[in-house]
C-alpha cells in the first residue's frame, strides 16, 4: 500500500463537495466523507506494521539538488495524529451537515475543511523539512478560509486575519529554523535529521534553531504570549472550532514539539523555555476562561490552558512527562472536540452562547446535557474519565522533575492551582448552562438537536469513558507507539490504570477538585475582583497596530515614490556614484604603465572645442536653438576623434547619425518652446546637481584614464586572425558586425525597428500646439520649399544614393557597411522631404517604412537561417570570389546579404521616425495668415 | 594624450549628468545625447588609443582593437534610436500634459512664486 494515498485522497476529495454542491445536502456530505474515510481505512491498515516498530516510507525525487523530495513516512506519532485528524474530521463532517444552515454554502465549507485536513495530514506525515513547512503554511491559509467562512461578519474577517498574521509570522520563523536545522544536520530528510540530535545540539546554531522552531510551535498552539488570536478565531462556525481549535490546527504546534523532541530537547535551554511558557499559558488560560461569559470563549481559553499543559509536559525533564504529553494530546482532542460540538448544539438550538442568558437547559435538552457534562467532567479531570488519567500523570511528573533545580517545587503547586481553575471553569460550564435557574431572554426555545447531530458527540464521549475506564486496553499500544517515536528510544515502564493507590498525585487531584469547587462557590467575589481591571482587547490593539503599519508604509511610499522623475534621476545618479566611486577609492594610482602618447596641437584644439562646446551647451541649454548648434559641434568633434584614433567606421557612423539627430531635434523644437519657459531650478539645487555631476564626471574620467593607461590583453587577435579566412573580409569591424557577432547585430537592428515602431505609435494621434511664429514673434517663412533647395537636393539624390551603394559594397573590406550606407541613404531621402514636402515624396512612391523594416529584419534572419540548409550553425558565412565583367574580380558573401538586412532596417527605422514627425509639422501647420 | 582624452570624457559626463537632472524635457534629451557621447568614447577607449592604425587587414601592421569599435558602432545607432524615442516622448508629454516639465507638472516652488506675484 502506498502512503502517498493517505494525504492525496483528501486532496482529490476537496473537489467532491464542490462538484456535488447542488445535490441534496445529506448526499453531498456523505460523498464528501468518502475520501477521508478511505484514507482512514488505509491508516488503520498500517496499524499492525507501526505497532511492530516499523516506519513506513515513500519518497519521490522532486528537486533533489536542493534536498527537496516529496516524501512521506508513518511512525507512531504520525499514526496517532492521522487517526485524530481523520477520525475527528469525519465526525465534524457529519456534525457540520446539521450545523450549517440552508443559507451557508456547504460545498465551499467542506472543500475548505478537507483542504485543511489534507494540510494537517501533510504535516504529520511529511518526511522532509521543507515539505513539512509547506503543509504547515497550508494549514494557516486553509484555516484562514475556514475562520472567515462567514465573511459578511466583521468579527470573522478580523479574527481570521489575526490568526493568519500570527500563525503566518510564526511559520516564517519556523521556515528559518527548519532551514538552519537542515543545514546543520546536512540533510532535509526528517528521518535523517532525527538521527543527528547530538550533532545539532552541539552546533552553535542550536539556540537559534530551537527558538525559531519554538516560535513556530508557540504561535500555532496559541502559547502565551501569542495566545490572543485563538479566542478571536472563535468567530468561525463551531464545527471549525471543534476541529481546528481542539484536535488539529492548534495541535500542530505541540506536534512540532513532539516531532523534534529527540533533536531539540535534552538541553536546559529547551526545558526551561518550554516549561515556563507552558506553565504561564496553563495558568493564564485557565484563569481567563473562568471569566468568559461566551460559551465558546470559555472553551477557547480552556483550550489555551490545556495546550499550555501539554507544552509544560514537553518542558519537564523526565521521559514519562513526554509520554504524558502525548497521552494528553489524545485526551484533550477527544473531550474538547465533543465540548465544542455540544456548545455548537446549544448555540444552534437556543440561539445564544452567552452564559448569562443560558441557564437551566437540563430541562430542555437532558440528553445533550448529559453528554456535555461527561465531557466537561473529563476536562476537569474527574476519575473514570480520560482527562483524569493524563492530569494524574502531569501531577506525578511535576513531582519527579528537576527542571528549575532547587526551585522545582514551584511547578507542582502551580499545576495544582491550574487544576483547580480547570475544575472551576468546568463547573461553571456545567452549572451555569444546565442548571442555575431559568433561561433569560433566549431567542429560541431550546430543544434537543436532530438525531445525527448528536452522534459525533456520543462517539467522542464514549471514547472519553472508554479511555478513562480501560486505558491500557483502548489506547495503550497506540500511546506506546507514539511515545516511542517521540522519545526515539526504548520507553520507560509505565502503567495506564485508574488506581495507583493513595499517593501524592491523588492528593493533588483531590485538592484541585476541592479548590475548584471552592473557587466556583466564591465566584461572585472573584468576578467583582476581576471587574476592576479593564479588559485588554487584543483585536482592537491588533487592528490599531496593523493600521499604524499601513499608515507608516503609505507615508513612506508617498515620500519615497512621489512621482517626480527628476528626483528619481537624481537618486539614480547618486547610487551610480556611490557604487562606481567607492571601488575607485581603493585604486591607489590612476596612472598605469602604458607610456602616454605625445600631444599635438590638433588634439589640443579639438579637445578645447569639445570642452567649450559641452560647457556652452549646458550653459545655453535654455536657448534651445543655440544649444543645438553647440551640441552639434560636440558631435562633430566626437566623430573626428573616432577618425583620429583609427576608427573610420565609427567616424562615418557618428557623422551620419549626427546629421539625422540634429534634423530630428530641429523638428521637435518646432513643437517645443524654443526658450525654456521657466527658470530651471532654484540656485541651491543647481549647486547640488553641479556638485554631483562633477563628482560623476571625475569618477568616469579617472576610470577612463586608469583603463587607457594600462596594458591589456584582448580577445580581438582571434577576430583579426580569422577575419579574412573565416569571414571573407578585411574590414575587421564590419566582419565582427555581420559575421562573428552577427547575432548581436541582429538583436540590435531588431531593437532599432522596435524603437521606431514605438515612436510611430507615440506620434499617432498626438495633438500639439503649433506656433504661428517663432519666439520673437516673426512669422514662419511662406516659401516652404525654396526652389534652390529643391533643385540642388534633387541633383544630389542620385549622387548620394550612388555613394551609399559604394559605401555599402566596400563595407566588408574597407570602412563602410550597412549601418553607414543606410544612414546616408536615409539622409538623402530626408533631404527630399525637406526640400519638397511630405506629399511630393509620397507621390513618388517612397513610403511604407514599416514594410522596409520588416523586409530588412526578414532578410537578416533568413540569411542567418540559410546556413541551416548547408547544415551549418545559424549565421555561418559563405563567401566566394567571382570574376565579373567590367568590374573585375569581386567577392560575394552571404554576410553581404545580412548587411543588406541591416541597411534596409536602418533606412526604414530612421525614415519612419523622421518622416512621421515631419508629417506632423506639415499637416498640423496652420495656413499662412489664417493663424494668430 | 591620454590625459586630455580622459578629461574630455569627464567633462562630457559632467555636462550630460547635469542636464539629465534638469526639469525641462529638452534639457534632459540634450543631456542624454552628451551622455551617450561620453559613454561611446569611454567604451571605445577600452581598446586603447591608437593613432593611424585602423583595423583593416593589410593596411596596418599593428591594428587597433576592432571589438570595442564594433560594439560602439551599434551603440551609436541604438543611441540615436533612444534619443529619438526620448525626444518624441517629450513631445507626447507636452501634448498630453500641456507642459514641458520632466515631472509632467509645474514645480511647486514655481507655482507658489506665481501665486505670490499674482497676489501682489
Amino acid at each position: 500500500m502506498n502512503l502517498l494515498w493517505i494525504p492525496l485522497l483528501p486532496l482529490l476529495g476537496t473537489l467532491v463537495p464542490l462538484l456535488t454542491t447542488r445535490w441534496e445536502r445529506s448526499q453531498s456530505a456523505a460523498l464528501t466523507a468518502v475520501a477521508p474515510a478511505i484514507s482512514l481505512v488505509l491508516v488503520l491498515l498500517c496499524i499492525p506494521d507501526v505497532f511492530n516498530q516499523q516506519t513506513l516510507q515513500v519518497s519521490y525525487p522532486w528537486v533533489p539538488q536542493l534536498g527537496l523530495n516529496l516524501s512521506f513516512h508513518l511512525d507512531g506519532l504520525g499514526l496517532l495524529f492521522s487517526l485524530l485528524i481523520l477520525g475527528i474530521g469525519l465526525l465534524v463532517i457529519l456534525y457540520a451537515r446539521y450545523y450549517l444552515s440552508e443559507k451557508d454554502h456547504m460545498g465551499r465549507f467542506y472543500a475548505y475543511l478537507i483542504l485543511f485536513m489534507t494540510a494537517m495530514l501533510g504535516i504529520v506525515l511529511s518526511n522532509n523539512l521543507i515539505q513539512l513547512w509547506f503543509f504547515w503554511e497550508l494549514t494557516s491559509i486553509s484555516s484562514f478560509l475556514l475562520i472567515s467562512f462567514w465573511s459578511d461578519k466583521t468579527e470573522a474577517r478580523k479574527g481570521a486575519r489575526m490568526a493568519l498574521t500570527i500563525t503566518g509570522a510564526g511559520g516564517l520563523a519556523l521556515l528559518a529554523g527548519l532551514i538552519l536545522l537542515g543545514e546543520v544536520a546536512g540533510s532535509y530528510n526528517l528521518s535523517e535529521v532525527l538521527q543527528r540530535g547530538d550533532l545539532i545540539r552541539a552546533s552553535d546554531a542550536y539556540p537559534a534553531i530551537m527558538v525559531l522552531v519554538l516560535i513556530g510551535a508557540f504561535t500555532k498552539s496559541a502559547q502565551f504570549p501569542f495566545h490572543f488570536w485563538l479566542p478571536h478565531a472563535m468567530a468561525a462556525p463551531t464545527p471549525v472550532s471543534a476541529y481546528l481549535h481542539s484536535a488539529t490546527m492548534v495541535k500542530a504546534g505541540v506536534f512540532l514539539m513532539a516531532r523534534f523532541y529527540p533533536v531539540l530537547a535534552q538541553s536546559d535551554l529547551w526545558f526551561i523555555t518550554v516549561s515556563l511558557v507552558g506553565l504561564s499559558t496553563l495558568l493564564v488560560g485557565a484563569y481567563t476562561a473562568l471569566f468568559k461569559h461566551d460559551l465558546k470563549g470559555l472553551l477557547a481559553y480552556s483550550t489555551i490552558s490545556h495546550l499550555g499543559l501539554i507544552t509544560l509536559l514537553f518542558g519537564l525533564n523526565t521521559q514519562l512527562a513526554a509520554i504524558a504529553a502525548v497521552f494528553h494530546i489524545i485526551n484533550h482532542a477527544v473531550f474538547k472536540a465533543s465540548l465544542f460540538m455540544a456548545a455548537g448544539i446549544i448555540d444552534h438550538e437556543s440561539g445564544s452562547r452567552d452564559m448569562r442568558q443560558l441557564n437551566g437547559l437540563w430541562k430542555y435538552m437532558p440528553y445533550t446535557a448529559t453528554l456535555a457534562m461527561v465531557a466537561a467532567a473529563s476536562m476537569a479531570g474527574v476519575p473514570l474519565l480520560n482527562g483524569f488519567l493524563s492530569k494524574e500523570m502531569l501531577f506525578a511528573e511535576t513531582l519527579h522533575q528537576s527542571t528549575f533545580g532547587s526551585l522545582s517545587w514551584v511547578i507542582p503547586i502551580m499545576a495544582t492551582i491550574g487544576g483547580a481553575l480547570a475544575v472551576a471553569y468546568s463547573l461553571r460550564f456545567i452549572h451555569d448552562v444546565f442548571f442555575n435557574g431559568e433561561p433569560i431572554n433566549l431567542p429560541k426555545t431550546p430543544h434537543e438537536p436532530p438525531r445525527y447531530m448528536r452522534v459525533p458527540v456520543e462517539v467522542l464521549v464514549v471514547l472519553c469513558l472508554l479511555v478513562g475506564i480501560v486505558p491500557e486496553w483502548s489506547v495503550g499500544e497506540l500511546l506506546r507507539a507514539a511515545a516511542g517515536a517521540v522519545l526515539g528510544q526504548t520507553l520507560p515502564a509505565f502503567s495506564l490504570s485508574i488506581w495507583h493507590g493513595f499517593n501524592l498525585p491523588l492528593l493533588m487531584s483531590a485538592l484541585a477538585v476541592l479548590g475548584g469547587g471552592w473557587l466556583y462557590y466564591n465566584r461572585g467575589h472573584l468576578f467583582a475582583f476581576q471587574d476592576q481591571f479593564v479588559e485588554w482587547d487584543a483585536k482592537l490593539e491588533f487592528e490599531r497596530n496593523i493600521q499604524r503599519i499601513t499608515t507608516a508604509a503609505a507615508r513612506f511610499t508617498e515620500w519615497f515614490d512621489n512621482g517626480s522623475l527628476q528626483r528619481y534621476a537624481f537618486a539614480l545618479v547618486v547610487m551610480a556614484l556611490v557604487f562606481a566611486g567607492s571601488p575607485m577609492l581603493e585604486l591607489e594610482v590612476a596612472l598605469g604603465s602604458r607610456p602616454e602618447q605625445p600631444l599635438n596641437w590638433a588634439v589640443i584644439a579639438a579637445a578645447a572645442m569639445l570642452i567649450i562646446g559641452t560647457i556652452t551647451t549646458v550653459v545655453f541649454s535654455h536657448r534651445r536653438l543655440l544649444a543645438l548648434v553647440l551640441i552639434s559641434i560636440v558631435g562633430l568633434i566626437v566623430s573626428i576623434t573616432f577618425a583620429y584614433f583609427s576608427a573610420p567606421d565609427l567616424a562615418l557612423t557618428q557623422l551620419s547619425v549626427e546629421v539625422v539627430t540634429i534634423i530630428l531635434f530641429l523638428l521637435a523644437l518646432f513643437f517645443l518652446p524654443q526658450h525654456a519657459s521657466l527658470r530651471d531650478s532654484p540656485p541651491q539645487r543647481i549647486v547640488r546637481d553641479l556638485t554631483i555631476a562633477s563628482l560623476v564626471g571625475a569618477v568616469v574620467g579617472t576610470l577612463c584614464y586608469a583603463i587607457i593607461t594600462r596594458p591589456f590583453e584582448s580577445i580581438s587577435s582571434f577576430f583579426i586572425a580569422n577575419s579574412k579566412t573565416g569571414g571573407g573580409g578585411t574590414n575587421v569591424v564590419n566582419v565582427i558586425l555581420v559575421d562573428f557577432r552577427g547575432y548581436d547585430t541582429l538583436g540590435e537592428i531588431a531593437v532599432l525597428g522596435i524603437a521606431a515602431l514605438g515612436i510611430f505609435k507615440l506620434l499617432a494621434g498626438m495633438r500639439l500646439f503649433v506656433p504661428a511664429s517663432d519666439y520673437r514673434g516673426r512669422p514662419w517663412s511662406e516659401d516652404k520649399h525654396p526652389i534652390m533647395l529643391k533643385k540642388v537636393s534633387q541633383a544630389l539624390l542620385p549622387l548620394a544614393l550612388l555613394i551609399s551603394a559604394y559605401i555599402f559594397l566596400r563595407g566588408h573590406n574597407l570602412p563602410g557597411g550597412g549601418f553607414i550606407a543606410g544612414l546616408v541613404t536615409a539622409i538623402a531621402l530626408i533631404q527630399q522631404y525637406i526640400a519638397h514636402g511630405v506629399d511630393w515624396v509620397k507621390e513618388r512612391g517612397v513610403s511604407g517604412y514599416h514594410g522596409i523594416i520588416a523586409v530588412g529584419l526578414l532578410i537578416a534572419v533568413l540569411t542567418g537561417m540559410g546556413s541551416w540548409l548547408f547544415e551549418r550553425p545559424f549565421m555561418t558565412t559563405w563567401f566566394e570570389y567571382f570574376k565579373w565583367p567590367v568590374v573585375g574580380k569581386f567577392e560575394l558573401a552571404s554576410a553581404m546579404l545580412f548587411d543588406l538586412g541591416v541597411y534596409l532596417t536602418v533606412i526604414g527605422a530612421t525614415l519612419l521616425i523622421l518622416a512621421n514627425l515631419g508629417k506632423l509639422t506639415t499637416s498640423e501647420r496652420p495656413k499662412a495668415g489664417v493663424s494668430d | 594624450m591620454e590625459t586630455v582624452y580622459a578629461i574630455c570624457v569627464g567633462v562630457l559626463t559632467t555636462g550630460g549628468v547635469y542636464l539629465v537632472m534638469r526639469s525641462h524635457t529638452f534639457s534632459v534629451v540634450l543631456g542624454l545625447t552628451l551622455l551617450s557621447y561620453a559613454v561611446n568614447l569611454f567604451l571605445f577607449a577600452s581598446g586603447r588609443l591608437v593613432v593611424n592604425q585602423p583595423a583593416i587587414l593589410g593596411q596596418s601592421a599593428n591594428p587597433a582593437d576592432p571589438l570595442p569599435q564594433a560594439l560602439v558602432l551599434t551603440a551609436i545607432v541604438i543611441g540615436f534610436a533612444m534619443t529619438a524615442f526620448a525626444l518624441i516622448l517629450a513631445l507626447r508629454a507636452r501634448s498630453d500634459l500641456g507642459n514641458d516639465q520632466v515631472d509632467g507638472r509645474v514645480r511647486d516652488d514655481v507655482l507658489n512664486k506665481r501665486k505670490k506675484s499674482q497676489g501682489e
